[in-house]
């Protein structure tokens, strides 16, 4: 047996997120937050992030999750925060990262113009969105990152409209960076982060992010189910620079779709073809993979 | 000092710059800038300034705005913006998040009806439709009256005793796009007067705190008895800043209110921005004729000094309220205000004039109307409305 070298405990200088915090069992953000502290190295930095399940789990004053500077923002407005934070940060010789924690909602939906215009802008901002595609804080409502077939509140019969293509809106601003994120993908995830820290100007992470709760999934799979999401090609792993060059970082390894989405009961069965599905992972693919020949980043 | 001839907007646009520039040495000033008509000269003169440390962000909303001029202060700038009607209406959201935050951010109100329908005249309503966010409201009459009292509102709302976002509102094209004689102080002067901007909360990675989160109704209650209690503090303040800005600039703008002729006026009518002004016509007037009537100019609107207006309006038993704003099922805001305040004279008869609305033309004429009305009326009725010619 090979001997694991014990890790020097740097929980407290590399945690942004504490324990005692509310995410529920299996939360994304609870992994998602743990790398980005990993990759920041233990840097913290400035977090804007609007109402959602990422606020609600610092918990109440005066106590927080958060061990970094935070603005509970309105839902719609991370990103204009951020930008005056970033501003007047910069202006006095600060290049402290500034990050935007945001779900799906307000980032698809109600903060999709301010995200828009900090990213037309390049505001010196991180805008990281956990997309559990939903309105977890809420009690699961759909949104427009909900996938086609998902039974929500909103949606009792299963969602009849396809989930939004975020990252082809942001790469269209030409921003300098924009990246997926997945928590079972930790080499990558952290490679990523930290080109993010070390570009300038707006930069925008995605991370498919699971929850047990909204996905009626087991908690204790949630890291499975993400791998099986990039491993059917529902959720490629790829990074665009400049919104013009494009490197695909992992391809589909011939996990099923349904290895996916037969352990989460959010899938109406009724709603669910595998052919459909399939289908639309394949056109998803052939777009990617001409992007990708036609603008190589490499 | 300077003394030149500029619209409003230009004005104030001009000591936005000053009070922004004055922090330069500290960590200089920041906000967002959103056009609408007719504040619109207001953010374009601001986006060609050259700060020697700041920077107004040209946003996607006013929603935006405010939202900018929030994570600005949270970073410990100077912070401000402006807007108008809609654009108020818009921003609302973020307008009481910056107060609950304790945020001093000053904002420019250029009074502008609300719509539908479309109006771009002025009208109250905007501004007044913000009385219940936690922001000071200043109402001014003048040019000169607009750019000393941004001056006095960046030092009242970053005053630690009060730390409150203010509104300073004029009237839309009738000071906005007018031309008027305007004294810009010189920037060492307002260096002078306005202390470098220090935001005690404002986020700092060495105190890693989380601003804004879930409170509980205790301590919810708490913070809305603080920002109450902060209220309280601004007549000392307000007094304080109005002192030190004649030492330094050599005259006093108007407090809270200005009582005009009412030690022994029988009848008082009560108006604010430039219909104030009108009505100073038509009072100088009727006292040369040698009626006993005055008026009182009601600057400050949030907070609403109750003692301070009973003791302008004097011994009046007839008090009139001209209202350039109109609250559905209700009537005049300024009204309701000056209705409660007077709840313990029931010697006093109060009425309310809607006049104006949508921006009509209250002139000496219309308002002689209504200090007939005032001073021959029986009993208070419900809000008259005052029809005027255009
Ligand atoms: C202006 C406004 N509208 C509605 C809400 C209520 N609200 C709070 S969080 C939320 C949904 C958040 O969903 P998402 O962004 O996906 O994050 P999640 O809760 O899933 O983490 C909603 C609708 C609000 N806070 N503000
Ligand atoms: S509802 Fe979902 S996103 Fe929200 S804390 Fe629970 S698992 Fe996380």
């Amino acid at each position: 047996m090979t001997a694991v070298a014990p890790q020097p405990n740097r929980v407290s200088q590399e945690c942004i997120m504490r324990p005692g915090n509310t995410n529920c069992a299996g939360c994304g953000m609870s992994i998602g937050l743990q790398l980005l502290a990993q990759a920041l190295e233990g840097e913290r930095p400035y977090l804007a992030i609007p109402a959602c399940c990422g606020i609600v789990t610092a918990g109440a004053f005066p106590t927080s999750a958060y061990a970094s500077p935070t603005i509970a923002t309105t839902f719609a407005s991370s990103a204009a925060v951020a930008t005056g934070i970033s501003a007047v940060l910069r202006q006095n010789g600060d290049e402290s990262p500034v990050i935007c924690w945001t779900g799906d909602g307000g980032t698809y939906d109600i903060g999709v113009a301010a995200l828009s215009a900090a990213a037309e802008r390049n505001e010196d901002v991180i805008y990281i969105c956990y997309d559990n595609e939903i309105y977890g804080n809420t009690g699961g409502q759909r949104s427009s990152a909900t996938p086609a077939g998902v039974a929500t509140t909103t949606t009792p019969h299963g969602k009849t409209e396809r989930k939004k293509d975020m990252m082809a809106i942001m790469a269209a601003h030409r921003i300098p960076y924009a990246a997926t994120l997945s928590v079972a993908h930790r080499g990558d995830f952290l490679r990523k982060i930290r080109h993010a820290r070390a570009t300038r100007g707006f930069r925008f992470l995605l991370m498919l992010s699971p929850c047990p709760t909204g996905w009626k999934s087991e908690p204790a799979e949630s890291v499975e189910l993400i791998r099986a999401a990039v491993g059917c090609g529902l959720f490629p792993l790829y990074e665009v620079f400049d919104g013009l060059r494009y490197r695909i970082n992992d391809r589909p390894d011939g996990t099923p779709v349904e290895e996916y989405v037969s352990r989460q009961r959010r899938y109406t069965s009724a709603q669910i073809d595998p052919a459909v599905v399939r289908a639309r992972v394949a056109e998803q693919w052939r777009c990617l993979e001409a992007l990708a020949t036609a603008f190589p980043a490499d | 000092m300077a003394r030149a001839l500029m619209t409003g907007n230009h004005a104030a646009g001009q000591a936005l710059a000053l009070a922004g520039e004055a922090n330069r040495a500290a960590r200089g000033c920041a906000g967002g800038a959103y056009p609408i008509t007719p504040q619109t000269e207001i953010i374009e003169y601001l986006r060609g300034f050259e700060f020697g440390k700041g920077r107004i962000v040209a946003v996607e909303s006013e929603h935006s705005a405010m939202a900018v001029c929030m994570g600005a202060s949270l970073a410990g700038a100077r912070a401000f913006t402006a807007s108008s009607s809609n654009g108020l209406a818009y921003m609302t959201e973020n307008v009481f998040a910056a107060g609950y935050l304790r945020l001093p951010i000053v904002m420019i109100a250029v009074n502008r009806t609300l719509g539908p329908p479309w109006n771009i005249w002025v009208d109250q309503g905007d501004s007044l439709a913000l009385r219940d966010a936690p922001w000071l409201q200043f109402y001014t009459d003048s040019h000169q009256d607009l750019v000393d009292t941004i001056l006095v509102a960046f030092r009242v709302a970053e005053d630690r005793r009060v730390l409150l976002p203010a509104i300073v509102a004029l009237d839309g094209f009738v000071v906005s796009h007018t031309q008027m004689a305007v004294d810009i102080p010189p920037q060492e002067l307002v260096d002078r007067y306005l202390p470098p901007c220090d935001v005690p909360h404002r986020l700092r990675p060495e105190h890693p705190a989380t601003m804004g989160g879930l409170t509980w109704p205790r301590e919810t209650e708490h913070q809305r008895r603080e920002i109450q209690r902060a209220m309280e503090r601004v007549p000392e303040v307000l007094a304080e800043a109005l002192d030190e800005f004649e030492r330094v600039f050599g005259r006093r703008p108007d407090g809270a209110f200005r009582a005009e002729h009412t030690g022994d006026a029988g009848a008082v009518l009560i108006a604010c921005n430039t219909m104030a002004r009108t009505l100073r016509t038509v009072v100088t007037r009727r006292r040369r004729a040698g009626q006993r009537v005055g008026m009182v100019k009601a600057k400050l609107f949030r907070p609403f000094l109750r003692q301070a207006l009973r003791d302008a309006i004097g011994p009046a038993t007839r008090v009139g309220v001209l209202d350039r704003n109109h609250s559905p099922g209700s009537g005049g805001i300024f009204w309701q205000e000056v209705a409660a305040t007077l709840q313990g004279r029931p010697d006093v008869l109060v009425q309310d004039y809607v006049v104006g609305i949508g921006g009509g033309d209250v002139t000496p004429e219309v308002i002689d109307g209504i200090l007939d009305d005032l001073l021959v009326r029986e009993r208070a009725a419900e809000p008259v409305w005052e029809e005027v010619a255009t």
